[in-house]
């Protein structure tokens, strides 16, 4: 199978390619940018006159909801998402039901992911038993079976020998650990950001101190014992100036933020709209004005979807009885697209946060367009503008704070290894 | 931006928090619970303003007080009355509290009377009713109790009419409580000019002022000069532990005691949202003082819950 995508803008940050150009794709690869090989001869060809062709996206974190969620979403319905979102690589936390803290749930998961076909799918192995902060998992052998790192998803270690244990035993092997800093006994029952809003909604907060003393905590023991370590969904901006700091005096680390963050703060609770309940909170505007500033300067390394479904029922109670999470593969792009246009950032800066800077961080081949790379490609129109609603999101979680609002970005193809997996039908 | 409680023509729908209300309603509220203040005295004490209506007071959490005031509220105005203790049916069997109102929709229910312990439960209920159903926030979590902050400031309208020139003292557990936040609220919408709130720091939401008040954390300072205070109550599960170290601590260092409230001007008068606990937050020289207007505020309530029902069924005395 030979697929030719001609008169495309193609964007690739890690080769510096930002021109227009034809890729020429032969069993799966890239064979060519640019100049045709000898005797291509395409099966397929795909006209993308005014459209961008990117690396395919990768996502840090996902939520797919197996096993055991699946009311909420199933691996179907959330990779069909993922492929109408131009994803092809995602990471997923462990906390589903059971957790994924044992080698036979992860070949199992890898293995019902291939038979779909759509993404490539990288878990992230528990990093304690349960997640329960008091016995390490078995890491090399999760790491045989395909974890692409280990995290403790939403649950903080509260004993920091553990924590200490877990990171040295980690770095042995060489392994990164994925943790969302967050302080769980200032952070206890608390739903919304500790501030304004949270006062006057009554609702109990989370201070921001909760992420900069965790964060903190997390570097100092990160820097004694050697190991890689990555934060995720950062919501403050101390714990951006903290990021900073580490990594101007050299510390190895990296960072992401949800898409979510980017845009929204606190005030988007409004009258208890459960939508805006998420994991960390939504904070202030001068927050996130230092997140946005902070992938600006790379002090944040990549965005993601955190993408979690939630089911209706779920969202219809009192605030703080919500589920938190929001549905996010596909508002990736366009919401990565906006923080570029927002932030005067080049698209393909934009673009980079959310293809080579995670698949280095996840340490995947993905994420460029070099020759004989894996041909995953997205392909979207920058100025096709669309309206979210349940109709037009893929994900069986249809729990977005942008319901009924403008997005502009629209993916019109995706392709994994080559083929197409998802194909815009509208126009 | 989009008011729930409130139609497109700024008539009150639903009365969910004092946020969020105009003066215009509020005043409204008022003025119309002056004229149910005579119905209690009269010997025949109802006026037939919500007959043939069905009111359901429907309490996610326990409170016999407040349910009885919305219950002889709403038997005054001669509407049927079904009290539902969810806490002890339905909500146990992990009903979920949208289930329950929808079968109480289908039993023709005209207006629901809520209190629930989560903040936000009765912004949920009234999003989903039929648009001819109305919701009373009876007290949600730590958010909102609309009607007591009513009825407080219609019992200091009555002592003290001259609102735009008054200095009033919130004393204690303000993080807390719903009873606080309503009343800052209603104080700061009728233009009371100085609003302060007394506590310590572990007792005060972050960012308190941004809701209009001067803090203290003093009542030597707080209380000088103050024409009402306000007492607030403490849980009994705040008293010792990481909030505060003992409730014998607190009376000393916050409860109001003669010689605290003695620095206040003469003639102020001291409110309290009930139940007190004697010896705690208030001294009981002071509960049962001449400056006390407790008890009013009890009567007081019932006119006011009076003037809400009806208001929202459409009607005025």
């Amino acid at each position: 199978m030979k697929v030719l995508i001609k008169n495309g803008h193609v964007i690739d940050p890690k080769n510096n390619i930002d021109a227009k150009q034809d890729i020429y794709i032969a069993a799966g690869e890239i064979v060519a940018v640019g100049k045709p090989p000898k005797d291509f001869s395409p099966n397929q060809t795909i006209n993308a006159k005014g459209m961008v062709v990117t690396p395919g996206f990768v996502d840090l974190s996902a939520r797919l909801r197996e096993p055991g969620d699946e009311y909420k979403a199933t691996l179907e319905s959330e990779l069909h998402a993922a492929a109408a979102g131009g994803i092809t690589s995602l990471a997923c936390p462990p906390d589903t039901d059971p957790i994924l803290d044992e080698p036979g749930l992860i070949e199992m998961l890898k293995q019902r992911a291939r038979k779909h076909n759509l993404a490539r799918i990288y878990p992230l192995g528990a990093l304690t038993q349960k997640l329960e902060g008091k016995a390490l998992t078995e890491m090399c052998q999760l790491s045989e079976a395909g974890c692409a790192g280990f995290t403790q998803a939403d649950k903080s270690i509260i004993d920091t020998q553990v924590l200490w244990r877990a990171f040295e035993y980690a770095a042995t092997f060489g392994y990164t650990i994925f943790l969302r800093p967050e302080e769980p006994f200032l952070a206890k029952n608390g739903v919304a950001h500790d501030g304004e809003l949270a006062g006057r909604l009554g609702l109990k907060g989370i201070p921001s101190a909760a992420e900069s003393l965790m964060i903190a905590t997390i570097l100092r023991i990160a820097t004694e014992t050697e190991t890689n370590i990555h934060f995720c969904r950062l919501s403050t901006a101390e714990g951006v100036e903290l990021i900073r700091n580490a990594k101007n005096n050299g510390v190895a680390v990296s960072a992401d933020v949800s898409a979510h963050h980017l845009h929204l703060t606190e005030h988007d609770i409004a009258y208890f709209n459960t939508h805006a309940h998420i994991k960390p909170p939504l904070r202030t505007i001068r927050d996130r004005e230092a997140l946005c500033r902070g992938v600006a300067d790379g002090t944040i390394d990549a965005i993601c979807s955190d993408h979690t479904p939630v089911d209706d029922d779920a969202k219809l109670v009192p605030f703080a009885e919500a589920e938190a999470g929001a549905t996010g593969l596909e508002l990736l792009l366009p919401l990565t697209l906006k923080w570029a246009n927002n932030n005067q950032s080049s698209l393909a800066d934009a673009i980079s946060r959310i293809t080579i800077h995670p698949a280095n961080i996840l340490g995947i081949k993905s994420g460029h367009l070099s020759l004989g790379a894996n041909a995953d490609i997205a392909i979207f129109d920058p100025e096709a503008a669309w309206q979210v609603s349940a109709d037009n999101l893929k994900s069986q979680g249809k729990n977005t704070p942008f319901l009924n609002t403008e997005m502009i970005g629209k993916v019109h193809y995706t392709l994994l290894n080559g083929h197409i997996t998802y194909q815009n039908k509208t126009d | 931006m989009y008011n729930p409680q409130l139609t497109s023509e700024g008539a009150l729908k639903h009365l969910l928090s004092i946020e969020g209300l105009p003066k215009k309603n509020l005043l409204q509220i008022l003025d119309t619970a002056e004229s149910f203040v005579g119905v209690a005295e009269r010997d025949v004490k109802k006026v037939p303003l919500l007959r043939g209506k069905t009111v359901c007071n429907i309490f996610f959490e326990n409170s016999t007080r407040t349910r009885t005031t919305f219950e002889i509220a709403a038997k005054r105005l001669s509407a049927d009355v079904i009290n539902l203790n969810v806490n002890t049916s339905s909500q146990s069997k992990g009903e979920a509290i949208l289930d329950t109102i929808n079968n109480l929709i289908a039993m023709h229910t005209d207006m629901f009377v809520v209190r629930h312990s989560q903040s936000g439960a009765a912004h949920l209920i009234a999003q989903h009713l039929p648009d001819n159903i109305s919701v009373v926030n009876a007290g949600d979590g730590r958010h909102s109790h609309p009607t007591q902050g009513l009825l407080d400031v219609f019992t200091i309208r009555r002592y003290k009419p001259e609102m735009h020139n008054l200095r009033v003292a919130l004393v204690g557990d303000v993080l807390h409580s719903r009873v606080a936040r309503s009343e800052i609220h209603a104080l700061t919408t009728l233009g009371v000019p100085e609003v302060r709130v007394i506590a310590p720091k572990t007792l005060l939401p972050n960012e308190v002022e941004k809701l209009g008040v001067q803090v203290f954390h003093d009542m030597k300072t707080g209380l000088k000069d103050v024409d009402v205070v306000m007492m607030l109550r403490l849980q009994n599960e705040r008293m010792t532990g990481a909030m505060l170290p003992s409730a014998q601590e607190y009376f000393k260092t916050y409860g109001l005691t003669p010689e605290k409230l003695s620095v206040a001007k003469p003639d102020a008068i001291v409110m309290h949202p009930g139940p007190m606990n004697r010896g705690v937050e208030i001294d009981s020289r002071v509960a049962d003082g001449k400056q006390a207007v407790i008890l009013p505020q009890v009567t007081y309530g019932i006119a006011v819950r009076m003037a809400v029902m009806a208001i929202l069924a459409g009607g005025t005395a």
